[in-house]
């Protein structure tokens, strides 16, 4: 089933362009967002995620290259057209700690309402609804000022979601907050995603959250500009390693995250009874600086000096050159290894 | 939420006819109260000199004082919410020491006619011309200072700055004036809402109606303003437009109360914040109604006040105005992280 696309970009040139001098950020990009999908925008920092954002939103013109909202080029819509198909949730400050949350989340509605923003039966109806989806009914009448960030995120979301715009943009919306709220905020917005028919694009630096919640994944480089794609079909692919080049980390292709590149001169092998145990020895190793050879079976043959088989957690046996150790925790292994 | 602010707006209503009232019973010179009350229902006066005092001395003093107040509050409220920041006033930016100027000019340089009261007609226009380009001037610098300087405290002392720029030109003017023009921009500058008679009334009315006109017509925009601008812009608000009609609006308010009553300090930085803490809401819908009426109430108030020493004469207006507004701002910074709009 295809879905129906609700921006495209050709050959997309985007920058600053002031005084006369053009400062490019990226060119030559080409992508899409389609209705139902979440898409995850990763990059390093400097990278121009921002720059992105601000072009698909139209709070800044592109420089060249085509842009199209809804099948028409992006600058022939006028602001308040626009407003009814771009929704956004900034970083910037606001100043409304003064308004209820009721209150905010009705400002989305100005794009529908008249001329004084009065709110009919039906804006009312919608407002409740999306403050309901985003689980915060509870602190409906309670001031902007006295919900926490996570609370204040989700009712900026809910702003977003009664403009009743196909395409929601948001910056950075999980930055600065607990865990708890992040992952509950990805899922927020994943099944709006797909129960609102919504095409939503964030960007992050939580990338373990967008492997699991993204559709699609879009990389953005300094070098080679945007890579898009299924988060699987990116993954598997390789083309994680693309977005951090020239730094010292690298891709844990298992687990979904990134890991510091080892520059252990000291060598071991190690066989684990079981993936965690296996998992968590690789990352107490590498921390202390040893590259490992990871043995398949109890009994391979090696010609490492230092071996080390891992039973349990509390069942350490350590071969040392000549010398055998058994030890019952890592404190132990790792104060005799370094 | 909504039924508080009819529930203020008819009790602040009713506080506001009964001060407008008070206004025209009381004054520096003791009219019986029978006998005010009796001229005031279109009655004889026993003398006509208190007829004259009541209709054409108080009655212009206490509209003056309504709309003036009204006005005032009004552009200290435009001026908050669109630099989305609590402090600023038409006299923290220094906006009314641009219109200061601007009279200043025309009245010093002017050859020295007296008081707006005794101007010709083409006299009266040149000052109300004067306030508005000076305080429109300094508008467009502080907006334009605004888009470099981002702390929301140093744009506060910058507009301080350019008072004390336009005030040491104002000095300088003085200087080289004639000493009848220097003693009347210094009577000037005590504030008085007695500077507006009845003949320049409807002209003055006329001037506050359109500004407070532009400020309902942009109530939708300044609530989406409250989340900053790049939001406003995402909800439909043409920036540079809300910003230009913003900029007439306060301009046209603060020139009109300066230009007839001297540069009246600190009822468009403290008016703004009684309303918001009597209401509990940033809400312009509400709000900037509230904020009018309570405008009124204030500035009546301190017209009142100014008659206390009876026939002994009459209590300069920037006198009386800090007394009430000083302490609003001193309670409101003090308390800045429970108010719920400073969050």
């Amino acid at each position: 089933m295809s879905k129906k696309q609700i921006i495209e970009a050709v050959n997309l040139k985007i920058g600053y362009n002031d005084t006369s001098k053009e400062k490019v950020v990226h060119q030559g990009l080409n992508f899409q967002l389609n209705l139902g999908e979440l898409t995850c925008l990763l990059g390093a920092n400097g990278a121009g995620k921002s720059t992105l954002l601000r072009t698909l939103s139209a709070a800044q013109p592109r420089l060249d290259g085509k842009l199209s909202l809804d099948g028409k080029p992006i600058n022939e819509y006028s602001e308040r057209e626009r407003s009814k198909l771009i929704g956004v949730v900034l970083t910037d400050k606001i100043f409304a700690g003064g308004l209820t949350v009721y209150e905010l989340v009705s400002l989305g509605r100005q794009p529908h309402t008249g001329f004084f923003g009065r709110l009919s039966k039906k804006d009312n109806e919608i407002i409740k609804q999306a403050i309901k989806s985003v689980g915060i009914e509870h602190k409906s009448e309670s001031y902007v000022a006295e919900l926490s960030d996570g609370e204040r995120q989700k009712a900026m979301i809910a702003k977003a979601l009664v403009q009743e715009s196909p395409l929601i943009i948001l910056d950075e919306p999980t930055a600065f907050l607990d865990v708890v709220s992040r992952i509950e905020i990805m899922q927020l917005l994943h099944k709006i995603a797909s129960e609102h028919n919504r095409a939503i694009l964030l960007s992050t630096h939580d990338i373990d959250q967008a492997l699991v919640l993204a559709d699609k994944l879009w990389l953005l480089t300094k070098g080679q500009g945007i890579i898009c794609g299924t988060t699987e079909d990116i993954i598997l692919q390789h083309k994680m390693e693309n977005l951090f080049p020239n730094s010292n980390i690298k891709f844990d292709y298992d687990h979904g995250v990134y890991y510091p590149t080892v520059h252990g001169d000291k060598k071991l092998a190690l066989y684990a009874s079981d993936k965690t145990l296996l998992h968590w020895c690789l990352n107490a190793l590498n921390r202390i600086g040893y590259s490992c050879k990871i043995l398949q079976s109890t009994d391979e043959p090696c010609n490492h000096e230092i071996i080390l088989h891992a039973e349990s957690s509390c069942i350490l046996h350590l071969q040392l050159k000549e010398e055998s150790l058994t030890l019952s925790n890592f404190e132990e292994l790792i104060s005799t290894l370094s | 939420m909504r039924s508080k602010g009819k529930i203020y707006g008819a009790v602040l209503g009713v506080i506001t006819a009964i001060l407008f009232v008070a206004n025209l019973l009381f004054g520096s010179i003791d009219i019986p109260i029978n006998e005010a009350l009796n001229i005031l229902i279109g009655g004889e006066a026993s003398r006509e000199s208190w007829r004259f005092i009541i209709l054409e001395s108080r009655l212009p003093q206490a509209i003056t004082a309504l709309l003036c107040g009204a006005a005032l509050a009004c552009s200290g409220l435009l001026l908050q919410t669109s630099f989305n920041n609590p402090l600023a006033g038409p006299s923290i930016l220094g906006i009314d020491s641009g219109a200061s100027l601007g009279v200043a000019i025309i009245i010093l340089l002017g050859g020295g006619v007296i008081s707006t009261q005794t101007l010709s007609i083409s006299g009266f226009f040149a000052v109300i011309i004067g306030a508005t380009l000076g305080a429109s001037l300094i508008m467009a610098v502080i907006l334009f200072l605004s888009t470099m300087i981002k702390s929301n405290i140093m744009l506060l002392i910058a507009g301080i700055m350019i008072g004390y720029i336009t005030s040491s030109i104002i000095s300088l003017l003085n200087f080289f004036a004639t000493a009848e023009g220097v003693h009347s921009y210094t009577i000037w500058g005590l504030g008085n809402f007695g500077g507006v008679s009845m003949e320049q009334l409807p002209l003055f009315s006329l001037l506050i109606f359109i500004g407070i006109f532009i400020a309902i017509l942009l109530i939708k925009p300044l609530n989406a303003m409250l989340l900053g601008n790049r939001y406003a812009e995402n909800l439909g608000v043409n920036i540079k437009r809300t910003r230009n009609l913003l900029l007439l609006a306060t301009g046209i308010l603060t020139a009109a109360t300066t230009a007839f009553c001297g540069p009246v300090a600190f009822i468009g930085l403290a008016v703004p914040h009684i309303a918001r803490l009597l209401l509990g809401t940033s809400n312009h819908n509400q709000l900037l109604p509230i904020t009018l009426i309570c405008g009124s109430v204030v500035a009546l108030l301190c017209n009142l006040l100014c008659t206390i020493p009876g026939s002994s004469g009459i209590l300069p207006l920037n006198a009386i105005t800090p007394i009430f507004g000083a302490p609003v701002i001193i309670y409101v910074i003090v308390n800045q992280r429970k108010i719920q709009y400073f969050n």
